[in-house]
């Protein structure tokens, strides 16, 4: 049973065994190992492949655009969410663009993983959701996992992914719960949601930390005798689309779970989703459960922010028309 | 005068200014033809765009700004590519591999440490690969600037930053552009060498990259050049400059433009005479114009290659669209195109 960070450490090892043109670099991340020890051990192990950076994240991002063309697949540690807005521009601007810009000539296997979200009691700009502006980038891939043995398989998955993808692991679930992670080789392709529990009442969407949230209000659902469905989205881009609507067309309800504000947040894109290909399979609301459109709060207000156990149940019972 | 170059040498470097010149000349007519899209003028740049490239070897990389969108002319990449950049045409994109040319860099500065990760990336694999970015005085200020700069100065990446510095960025002169007496000397801070040059000076802008790249190849580190000289004409064709410069001051600065003043030189040498540089000129005039003229002939590419070239493996979801495009192509209603599934 291993741990989330144990996993993603154990992706990194794998990797750079496995291609010797891995690169990992980031802040901290060689002699420390990372501030919350995601690398630790590369540095010893392959020395010349566990860069620690300057303090600049667009400094980061921008080399990384260069290592890629020079043949390397470098994989970038930011080291908290909102860390990654000063380097947004190289993101959006160039590493979603080179390909296109040269024609589909240029090689961009750059992936780009930060610690994310809520929940651990963190000074400002270190409890962010910034999927939504991910999603949003044309020509980046996003994954998200919720489980040791996802983050390991997708973090494989990404680095050897012919395009950039941005994955964003949730720090609350860091240390637990643990879970199996397989030994050895370990992809989990992206673009394929997890069902991770069966119901026929209702469709509770969700991703990263959410999901959690999301299984235990089932639990309490299940006392009021409504059976939810979970789905773990995985990645968002490519989203898994027959997932979301095969799921909706059985139960006619959803519910769409992010930590992230909810204006143009990714709940809405599901929501969208599910009201082109899904209307005639709705018999209720589709209920969104996120946070609120304000700056995330200091953290002795967080657990009113994110969504909580009872807001998502109280949710679906909105959307089971039960409430 | 520079050490090493024969007369054929000096010749080769008139005839890429040349071209160069040519190039520009004609794109802003051709803009204001319709035939191009907004085009951002190279006029007068040509000595420090050929002077550093020419001191490059064949395998080292150039990373240009949208001013140096003619300069993989002189790495043999066709005229027709950077015409059908300006068209805005998917022709006008090119795999960087290929010439070793990295795609046109449109916002300011961002490229920068784009050169300085790929100078990096190829010395950690001990290749003898070095990088140029072009960049003008504006990109100085821009954090990008900074975070290239500083990664360089860190890793000592083999890369040669070269600032073009024309004195303007659009209407901004350069003494808003910083409190810094000299933009070379922002090379002190990021612990790299620096060196500015008379950025009209063919052959000073080649023996200053000459010894950049040398110094880089060596394992010494980056170099900052500062290559002054005048923005003479327009930032772009959409631009008016009479509403922020100094009209005379441009005409005199017009009088010792590069090309002029290279020609001169080479004239005192008795390399050339104007017998020679008319047949230059018009045998470069000729072969844009040929270039312009197969553009137009050129079918359309279909605008499904957008989603082509954007992924290497792309999304299911944009396969649906790209078939919608194709059907609208195909002259069918294209249902869905752009309006979800």
């Amino acid at each position: 049973m291993k741990t989330l960070v144990e996993a993603v450490n154990g992706a990194l090892h794998d990797e750079l065994e496995r291609d010797p043109s891995v690169f990992v670099m980031g802040e901290d991340v060689g002699v420390l190992g990372g501030v919350f020890r995601a690398t630790v051990g590369l540095r010893e192990r392959f020395p010349d492949r566990c860069f620690d950076t300057p303090l600049a994240e667009a400094g980061i991002v921008g080399t990384a655009v260069g290592l890629a063309l020079a043949g390397w697949r470098p994989v970038c540690e930011i080291q908290f969410d909102a860390f990654g807005y000063p380097a947004l521009d190289q993101t959006i601007a160039h590493v979603g663009r080179y390909r296109a810009r040269s024609g589909g000539g240029a090689p961009m296997g750059i992936v780009v993983r930060m610690p994310y979200g809520g929940g651990v009691r963190a000074p400002e700009l270190h409890q962010d959701s910034p999927e939504a502006y991910y999603a949003h980038a044309a020509g980046v891939k996003v994954a998200i996992p919720s489980t040791p043995a996802d983050a390991k398989g997708l973090l494989s998955a990404a680095i050897r992914d012919p395009d950039p993808v941005v994955v964003l692991e949730p720090k609350r679930l860091y240390r637990a719960p643990r879970g199996e992670v397989p030994e050895g080789e370990w992809l989990v392709p992206l673009g394929r949601a997890r069902l991770a529990a069966r119901g026929d009442d209702v469709t509770l969407i969700a991703y990263g930390a959410m999901v959690g949230v999301a299984l235990d209000a089932r639990q309490r659902l299940l006392e009021d005798g409504i059976g939810a469905e979970v789905i773990d989205l995985r990645s968002l881009v490519p989203l898994d689309e027959e997932a979301i609507v095969g799921s909706v067309a059985r139960t006619g309800r959803a519910v769409v779970i992010q930590e992230a504000p909810r204006t143009c947040g990714f709940a809405a894109e599901v929501a969208a989703l599910l009201a082109e290909r899904a209307v005639a399979d709705l018999r209720g609301p589709i209920v969104r459960v996120t946070g609120f459109d304000v700056p995330f709060p200091p953290f002795s207000l967080e657990d009113a922010y994110l969504p909580s156990v009872q807001r998502v149940a109280a949710a679906a019972r909105r959307a089971a028309g039960a409430e | 005068m520079s050490a090493g170059l024969g007369p054929e040498a000096r010749l080769e470097l008139y005839r890429d200014m040349v071209l160069l010149r040519s190039f520009d000349e004609q794109a802003v007519a051709y803009q204001r033809q319709g035939r191009l899209g907004t085009y951002a003028i190279h006029w007068g740049h040509e000595a420090l765009q050929v002077g550093a490239l020419r001191a490059l070897a064949a395998v080292d990389w150039v990373f240009p700004s949208y001013r140096e969108s003619a300069i993989g002319l002189l790495r043999g990449m066709p005229i027709e590519t950077i015409l059908s950049w300006w068209r805005g045409e998917p022709a006008g994109a090119w795999d960087p591999r290929e010439h070793a040319v990295a795609n046109i860099c449109a916002p300011v500065g961002a490229h920068v440490p784009h050169a300085v990760g790929f100078a990096w990336g190829k010395r950690m694999r001990d290749e003898a690969t070095c990088a140029l970015a072009f960049f003008g005085d504006g990109a100085t200020s821009t954090g990008a600037f900074h975070e290239g700069l500083t990664f360089a100065g860190v890793v000592r990446a083999p890369v040669v930053l070269l600032c073009s510095n024309n004195g303007w960025a659009i209407s901004t002169p350069v003494s808003a552009q910083t409190g810094a007496e000299k933009l070379v000397d922002k090379a002190v801070g990021y612990g790299i060498a620096g060196v500015r040059v008379d950025g009209g000076d063919v052959l000073a802008v080649y023996e200053a990259t000459r010894a950049a790249v040398a110094r880089a190849r060596a394992g010494g580190g980056p170099t900052l050049i500062e290559a002054v000289t005048h923005r003479m004409a327009p930032h772009a064709t959409a631009d008016d400059p009479s509403l922020y410069w100094d009209e005379e001051r441009v005409a005199t600065e017009r009088r010792r433009e590069c090309l002029l003043r290279y020609e001169r030189q080479l004239a005192d040498l008795s390399l050339i005479d104007e017998d020679e540089a008319e047949r230059v000129r018009r045998s470069c005039r000729d072969r844009v114009r040929e270039a312009m003229a197969a553009v137009e002939r050129r079918a359309p590419v279909p605008a499904t290659v957008m989603f082509d070239t954007a992924f290497a493996d792309p999304p299911p979801g944009l396969e649906r669209d790209r078939d919608a495009v194709r059907r609208e192509e195909e002259g069918g209603e294209g249902e869905g195109a752009g309006g979800g599934p």
